[in-house]
C-alpha cells in the first residue's frame, strides 16, 4: 500500500463518513472496496492474473455468503441490487481495457470483455446453484472450508505455487519454464480466508447471525483492513456498520462522529509515521538474508536483528493504525491488533498483545476445540501433554500461516515451546509461596528481568522468521551468541 | 419541540466540528509553508551539513559516497560535498603530528571500481607502511570519485585542502582532459556555485554560463524541492549501520563484462581527429590550477596505467578509450608541460600487464593495484623526502 493509495482511501472514507447518506453508505463502501481490491492488486507476469485474482476474491466471498445465507435475513430486491453492483464493478474494471485515458485500474490490461462476461456468467451460475441448495446442506460448508484451505496451502507452499504458476503460464501460452512462486501475489487472500473460515465455522456451529449480501461483502472485502487485517468478527463488524447507517438524530451521535473523525485522522497520521518513517527507515538495515551472510560481528548482528524486530512491529502496527483510523472515519471500530507487545513481561502476555486478532482466531477455532477434545476424550491425556500439544501445534499453524517452509515451522515451534515452558514455570512457581514472596519483594527487578528475557526470546525468534534458510538462521544465532 | 432541538444542536456541533477541522488544517498548512520558506531562506549552512553519523556512531568511510545500487552497495551517490566529506575517515580526527598526509584524487580507478575498500590504491599504499625522515608516517586518503573530469578532481581538491594535506597524488588519464568532459560529472552539475567559483578564481577555459551548471531555484531550496536530496542524505546515514556491520560500500557483481579487447577501427578521439593533439585541445590549465591551489604541498601527477589491447584494430587503438596517436601525443604534451612548469610527473601508462584490468581500460584488479601502489610508493618516498629536506 503506497501513500497515494492511502490518500485516496482517506478521501473516500471521509466522503463515506460525512457526505454519503446512511441508506447509501453500504453500497458506497461496497463499491469502493470492490474497486480498491483491483487497484491494490500487485502485478504478476501471468497474463490477466492481476484481474482474475481480485475477481476470485469477490467470487469466493459471494460463494461463502451463498452457502451461509439465511433466507429470512435477505430481501431479494436488495440481493439483486447488490449482485448488480458486484457484477457492474467487475465489468466496469474490465471495460477500462477499452477506455485508453483511464486504462487501467489493474496493473496490466484486463482480459477481453467476452471472457469476463463468460466467467462472470459461470460464477453467477455456480453461486445461484449453491444459493439454492445450501439451506440445510451440511456438506457445502465443509467443501468451502477445504477449498479455502487448499488455496491457502497452494499459495503458501513454494513448490505448489510454482507448479500452479507453471500450469497457469502453460494455459495462457506463456513459457512455463520461468514459473516462480512469486507469480501468484494474491493480495489480501490470507486475511480474506480467515474471515471466510470464521464465517463458515460459526455457521456450522449455529452461531452466525444473518447478514445481507451487501453487509457480508463489505465485511469480507472492507478496503481499510483488506491487505493487512485486523481480522474482525463478522457480527461485530456488521453491528457497527448497521449503527453507522442510522440517521443522526441526537447531538451525542454528532459528537461521536466528530470524535471518531478526529481520532481516526490521528490514528492514520500515527500509522503513516510508524510505517513510512520508522519502519521504512529501519528496513534499510534490518536483518535480511543478504546482510546476515555479510555480517560477522556479534554487536552489529544484534543491531540488525533489533532493527528487524522493531521494523516488523512498526510496519505491522502502522498498517493496523491506518486500518483502524480509516474504519473510524466511516464509523466502524475495527479491533486492535497490538497492545505494546514488546513491553510485556512474559511470552503469554506477548501473544495476547501481538497480532491479537490472529491469535484470537486460532484460539477460538483451533486451540480451544482441540484442548476441549483432548480433555474430554475417553482416555484423557495428562494436563501438561494437552498444553504441550495445544500450544505447540497452534504456534506451528501460526508459523505455517506465514508460509509453508522450514523457517516458519521452526519459528512456530520456537514460540510453541516457549509458551509451554512459560506455562510449566508458572505452574511450578505458583505453589512455592516463599519464592513467590521473594519475587514480589523485588517487583521492579523481576519485571525488568522478565521483560528482558521475553524481549530477547521474541527477538532472537525473529531470526527464523527473517531468514528463509534455517542453516543461515542457525549461523546467525551463533554469531549473536558471540561465536 | 424535541425534534427542533435535535435539528439545531447537531447543526451547531457540525459547525464546530467543521471549524475545528478548518482551523487545524489552516494551522498545519501555515506551519508547513513557514518551515519550507525558512528552510529555503536559511538553506542549511555548511556546519549543519557536516553533522554526520559517520565518525561518530559508525566508522568513517574509506572513500567518498558513490553507489549505483544502494540496497546492495550500502552506499548512495550524494552531491553535497560537506556531507560527503563528513562521512569520510578524513574528517575523523585532527591531523596527528607524525602523519604525512597524502590525498589521492582521481577517477573511478582511484576510487576503486569493482574493488573492496581494502583493495584500492590508497589501501595498498597504506599497506606499504612508508616511513619518512623525522619519523613521519605516510597515510593516504582515498578521495577519488567516479566520472572522468579534471574539473571534478579540482573541485574535490579545493574541498580537501582544509584537511592540510602534505602531498597531493593525482593519477590522470587522457579521458579526463577534453573540454567536453569537464562539466559532465553530476558532482559538478550539482555544485554550480562552487564550480563557477573555481572557473573564475583560476581563470579556467570553461563557460560560466554552461547550461549543465544549473543554479537551484528558490523552490529547489525548500524542504519540498530538496526532499530527494534530504531523503538520500538520511538514507546514507542509515546505511552507515550496514557499512559498519559488513565493511561493504560497493556492490561487486560476480560476473561483469570484461574490458573490450577487439576495438573499432575509429581513429578519432572525442571531436579530435589525427594526426596531432594540440595543447589547447586539453584542459592543462586545470592541472596548473591544482598546483596553485595546493600552495606549498607538492602535487604529483601520475599518468595512470592503461589497458593495452592485442585484439582487433589494436594497431589503431590502445583500447576502447584511446586511439594510439592521441594517447601518444597526450603523453608527449604531458611531459613537455611538466618540464616547462616543473611539475612532479611520472608516467606509468604501460606498467601493469593487460591481464590486470577488469571491466574498462583503466580499472585494475587487486593485484594490478598492488603493483601500481609499489611503484607509487617509490614516488612518494622520493618526492616527500626531497620536500621535507628542502624545508
Amino acid at each position: 500500500m503506497s501513500l497515494t493509495h492511502l490518500f485516496v482511501f482517506l478521501l473516500i472514507a471521509l466522503i463515506a463518513g460525512w457526505l454519503i447518506p446512511g441508506r447509501w453508505r453500504i453500497s458506497f463502501l461496497l463499491g469502493a472496496s470492490l474497486i480498491f481490491i483491483y487497484w491494490l492488486q500487485p502485478s504478476t507476469p501471468i497474463r490477466n492474473l492481476d484481474f482474475w485474482l481480485p475477481t476470485a476474491s469477490i467470487f469466493l466471498t459471494v460463494l461463502v455468503w451463498a452457502i451461509t445465507h439465511q433466507p429470512q435475513a435477505n430481501s431479494m430486491r436488495l440481493t439483486w441490487i447488490t449482485a448488480s453492483i458486484v457484477v457492474g464493478v467487475v465489468i466496469l474494471v474490465g471495460v477500462t481495457r477499452y477506455v485508453e485515458p483511464i486504462c487501467c485500474l489493474t496493473p496490466s490490461r484486463p482480459p477481453e470483455l467476452f471472457r469476463i462476461l463468460i466467467t462472470t456468467g459461470l460464477a453467477a451460475g455456480i453461486i445461484a446453484l449453491l444459493y439454492h441448495f445450501s439451506p440445510g446442506n451440511r456438506f457445502l460448508p465443509y467443501l468451502a472450508i477445504f477449498t479455502i484451505l487448499g488455496l491457502f496451502i497452494i499459495l503458501k507452499s513454494e513448490p505448489l505455487s510454482r507448479s500452479t504458476s507453471a500450469w497457469l503460464r502453460y494455459s495462457t501460452g506463456q513459457p512455463y519454464g520461468m514459473a516462480s512462486a512469486l507469480d501468484l501475489p494474491w493480495l489480501g487472500f490470507s486475511y480474506l480466508s480467515f474471515r471466510l473460515l470464521h464465517v463458515l465455522r460459526d455457521y456450522q456451529s449455529g452461531k452466525l447471525p444473518p447478514f445481507s449480501l451487501d453487509e457480508f461483502i463489505t465485511y469480507a472485502l472492507f478496503f481499510p483492513s483488506y491487505t493487512a487485517g485486523p481480522i474482525d468478527r463478522s457480527e461485530r463488524f456488521v453491528g457497527d456498520l448497521r449503527k453507522s447507517l442510522q440517521p443522526l438524530e441526537s447531538p451525542t451521535r454528532y459528537q461521536n462522529k466528530v470524535t471518531n473523525t478526529a481520532q481516526g485522522v490521528q490514528r492514520i497520521v500515527l500509522g503513516i509515521f510508524k510505517k513510512f518513517v520508522i519502519a521504512d527507515s529501519l528496513a534499510i538495515f534490518a536483518l535480511n538474508p543478504q546482510n546476515a551472510v555479510q555480517t560477522t560481528s556479534t554487536l552489529w548482528m544484534w543491531v540488525l536483528l533489533l532493527a528487524f524486530s522493531l521494523r516488523i512491529y512498526f510496519d505491522f502496527s502502522g498498517y493496523t493504525d491506518i486500518a483502524v483510523g480509516l474504519g473510524r472515519l466511516v464509523g466502524i471500530k475495527l479491533p486492535e491488533n497490538f497492545d505494546r507487545p514488546y513491553l510485556k513481561t512474559n511470552l503469554a502476555m506477548f501473544w495476547n498483545s501481538w497480532h491479537i486478532t490472529l491469535a484470537q482466531f486460532f484460539r477460538a477455532y483451533y486451540f480451544n476445540p482441540l484442548t476441549r477434545m483432548l480433555r474430554t476424550s475417553k482416555h484423557p491425556l495428562p494436563a501438561w501433554t494437552i498444553i504441550l500439544i495445544g500450544q505447540l501445534t497452534t504456534m506451528l499453524l501460526i508459523g505455517l500461516w506465514h508460509g509453508i517452509s522450514w523457517n516458519f515451522f521452526i519459528w512456530g515451534a520456537w514460540h510453541g515451546l516457549g509458551l509451554f515452558i512459560h506455562n510449566r514455570w508458572t505452574e511450578w512457581i505458583r505453589p512455592r509461596e516463599e519464592f513467590h514472596t521473594t519475587l514480589a519483594n523485588n517487583h521492579r527487578l523481576t519485571n525488568l528481568l522478565n521483560w528482558m528475557v521475553t524481549f530477547i526470546f521474541v527477538t532472537v525468534g525473529w531470526v527464523w522468521f527473517a531468514l528463509p534458510n534455517p542453516a543461515l538462521a542457525w549461523k546467525t544465532i551463533r554469531i549473536l551468541g558471540g561465536e | 419541540m424535541e425534534a427542533k432541538t435535535s435539528q439545531t444542536e447537531p447543526d451547531s456541533l457540525k459547525e464546530n466540528g467543521l471549524h475545528f477541522g478548518i482551523r487545524v488544517s489552516i494551522k498545519a498548512l501555515s506551519l508547513f509553508v513557514i518551515f519550507n520558506l525558512l528552510f529555503a531562506v536559511f538553506y542549511p549552512p555548511a556546519a549543519a551539513k557536516r553533522v554526520s553519523a559517520y565518525n561518530l556512531l559508525f566508522p568513517g568511510r574509506q572513500r567518498l559516497p558513490y553507489g549505483e545500487i544502494p540496497e546492495k552497495s550500502y552506499n548512495i551517490s550524494l552531491y553535497d560535498l560537506e556531507a560527503m566529506f563528513a562521512s569520510h575517515e578524513l574528517s575523523n580526527r585532527n591531523k596527528p603530528k607524525d602523519e604525512y598526509r597524502i590525498i589521492l584524487i582521481g577517477d573511478s580507478s582511484t576510487w576503486g571500481f569493482l574493488l573492496t575498500p581494502d583493495q584500492t590504491l590508497a589501501a595498498y599504499l597504506n599497506r606499504e607502511q612508508i616511513s619518512l625522515p623525522h619519523n613521519q608516517k605516510v597515510k593516504v586518503y582515498n578521495l577519488g570519485y567516479p566520472t572522468m573530469s579534471l574539473t571534478k578532481d579540482l573541485l574535490i581538491l579545493s574541498f580537501a585542502m582544509q584537511y592540510q594535506p602534505d602531498m597531493i597524488l593525482w593519477p590522470l588519464t587522457l579521458e579526463s582532459f577534453p573540454y567536453d568532459k569537464q562539466l559532465f560529472s553530476p558532482l559538478l552539475q550539482n555544485n554550480p556555485g562552487k564550480v563557477r567559483g573555481l572557473i573564475k578564481d583560476y581563470n579556467l577555459n570553461l563557460d560560466l554560463q554552461d547550461p549543465k551548471l544549473k543554479t537551484p531555484s528558490f523552490w529547489d531550496k525548500t524542504i519540498l524541492g530538496s526532499r530527494r536530496n534530504l531523503a538520500d542524505l538520511f538514507r546514507f546515514q542509515l546505511y552507515g549501520v550496514l557499512w559498519a556491520a559488513t565493511g561493504i560500500d560497493q556492490f561487486i557483481p560476480k560476473d561483469y563484462e570484461k574490458r573490450q579487447e577487439d576495438l573499432p577501427a575509429d581513429e578519432n578521439f572525442h571531436e579530435l581527429a589525427p594526426p596531432k593533439l594540440n595543447e589547447t585541445d586539453l584542459a592543462f590549465e586545470i592541472l596548473s590550477a591544482g598546483v596553485s591551489m595546493a600552495r606549498s604541498s607538492p602535487v604529483v601527477f601520475i599518468n595512470e596505467p592503461i589497458f593495452i589491447s592485442q585484439g582487433l584494430n589494436s594497431r589503431i587503438r590502445y583500447n576502447f578509450f584511446y586511439p594510439r596517436w592521441a594517447f601518444d601525443d597526450y603523453r608527449r604534451l604531458m611531459m613537455e608541460k611538466s618540464s616547462a612548469n616543473r611539475w612532479y610527473y611520472w608516467d606509468f601508462w604501460d606498467s601493469v600487464a593487460p591481464s590486470e584490468f577488469t571491466n574498462t581500460a583503466i580499472h585494475l584488479t587487486p593485484n594490478g593495484n598492488q603493483q601500481f601502489a609499489r611503484l607509487l610508493a617509490q614516488v612518494i618516498l622520493s618526492v616527500a623526502s626531497s620536500t621535507i629536506s628542502n624545508q
